[in-house]
């Protein structure tokens, strides 16, 4: 194997700029500062696995209204329609667009769900010291970053939609505080993976390959 | 030699010797080490030149006209903020502003602002600041879900009303390759090495 990650005693890695540096050997988990671009460098995220579970939890308790509530009521011609989430990707589906369906369907419902488990899932393998699959579970971590910004969709939708409908009576459309659960969702997911910290996963087999190098 | 470490993993490694164009992935949890490209500098410039002009287009263009009963509507990237405000959804609109004007007009900023001493050779202070500050908007930066946004509600109102492109959205449809292109060809680590000074 290539890789060597006690060569040298701890080390810190700088979230920037990847400079790699020497960690103090009393108290590794110090915080340092990077010499190269000047970021403050911790050798894992700070209270990660507390942060990420917060915030899944915020996010999940967001995530039922942002479903059940109307995100916008449009009026035409004195006629006022409400639209969830749901009803908008039925609607899509309706007319014909089932691509754009499918990709609302996807971005809006099933991405901020999936994202809350396997983040949540993620957070208890940690938690439980699991040795299970860890490339596996790097590469959810890095496919819940990738996708996590496409659930914005929705919140850009209905802000084209505000901004271009205001003719009065003639055609209306108006926010509701659904959109406001829905853009909850979405940034307290996008923090919830940022606070993760993904190095956790391998930190419990290092330990285990360093006390076979000592046994 | 020199020591780098896995971002994802924390795996620390010997640099491995990658040829122009190609890329170097972590041995033990398949993440992205890093991409070579040695004419990353002058590459990445002259795209993110093109995505300061097709930016500032894209901003002061309207990007959809909503025509209905003689009556039109014009959006720009700024007036669906704007809107938001009016309706009193403040922090949507904030959520709105910082993805889809703020962040990506830093983001273009800071990268012009770094790359352009770095590929004239001239020294400018705060080089190392402000490529750090493009690293930390980059996730907040949602151009490209806004276009599918844009093709989303387009599609709605096309019932309602007719509905016409306008030059703000041909300029998004190129920003937004142009500036996958650019973060695909930019080798961070380079220009660490050049800002920090190291050969
Ligand atoms: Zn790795």
């Amino acid at each position: 194997m290539r890789y060597s990650p006690l060569v040298g005693g701890p080390h810190a890695q700088c979230p920037v700029c990847r400079l790699v540096m020497k960690a103090p050997e009393e108290r590794p988990d110090a915080p340092l500062g990077c010499p190269r671009c000047g970021a403050s460098v911790h050798r894992r995220k700070p209270e990660s696995l507390a942060r990420t579970t917060a915030y899944l939890v915020a996010a999940l308790i967001c995530y039922v209204p942002a479903n059940l509530y109307p995100i916008m009521r449009s009026t035409s011609l004195g006629r006022a329609q409400e639209d969830t989430i749901v009803s908008g990707v039925a609607y899509l589906y309706h007319s014909g667009m089932w691509p754009l369906g499918t990709i609302v369907l996807i971005a809006s419902v099933v991405v901020p769900i999936a994202k809350i488990v396997s983040l949540g899932g993620l957070v208890a393998s940690v938690r439980r010291r699991s040795r299970w699959r860890p490339r596996d579970r790097a590469a959810t971590y890095r496919i819940v970053e990738l996708v996590g910004r496409w659930s914005m969709v929705d919140v850009y939708v209905v802000t084209i939609l505000v901004a271009l409908v205001h003719l009065g009576t003639l055609a209306n459309v108006e926010v509701m505080f659904g959109a406001v659960f829905f853009a909850a969702v979405v940034v307290l997911t996008i923090l919830a993976a940022e606070s993760f910290d993904p190095r956790l996963i391998w930190d419990v087999l290092e330990e285990e390959e360093g006390r076979d190098v000592r046994t | 030699m020199r020591i780098i470490g896995c971002r994802e993993c924390d795996a620390v490694v010997v640099e491995p010797f990658v040829p122009d164009g190609g890329a170097a992935y972590c041995d033990r949890c398949g993440g992205l080490l890093f991409r070579r490209h040695s004419r990353t500098i002058e590459v990445c410039f002259a795209l993110v030149v093109a995505a300061a002009i097709l930016f500032a287009v894209a901003n002061l263009y309207p990007f959809l006209a909503f025509q209905m009963q003689g009556q039109t509507t014009r959006t720009t990237l700024v007036s669906g903020t704007r809107a938001l405000l009016d309706q009193g959804e403040n922090a949507v609109a904030a959520l709105v502003f910082l993805t889809t004007i703020a962040s990506p007009a830093c983001e273009i900023g800071l990268l012009l602002y770094v790359l352009a001493p770095v590929h004239f050779g001239v020294r400018l202070p705060g080089l190392a600041l402000a490529f750090r500050f493009v690293e930390q908007f980059r996730p907040w930066s949602m151009m490209e879900v806004f276009l599918i946004g844009i093709l989303v509600a387009g599609v709605k109102l096309a019932d309602l009303a007719e509905i016409v492109p306008g030059i703000a959205l041909y300029a998004f449809g190129l920003l937004i390759p142009i500036l996958a292109a650019a973060s695909n060809f930019l080798d961070a680590e380079l220009v660490w090495r050049r800002i920090a000074g190291e050969p």
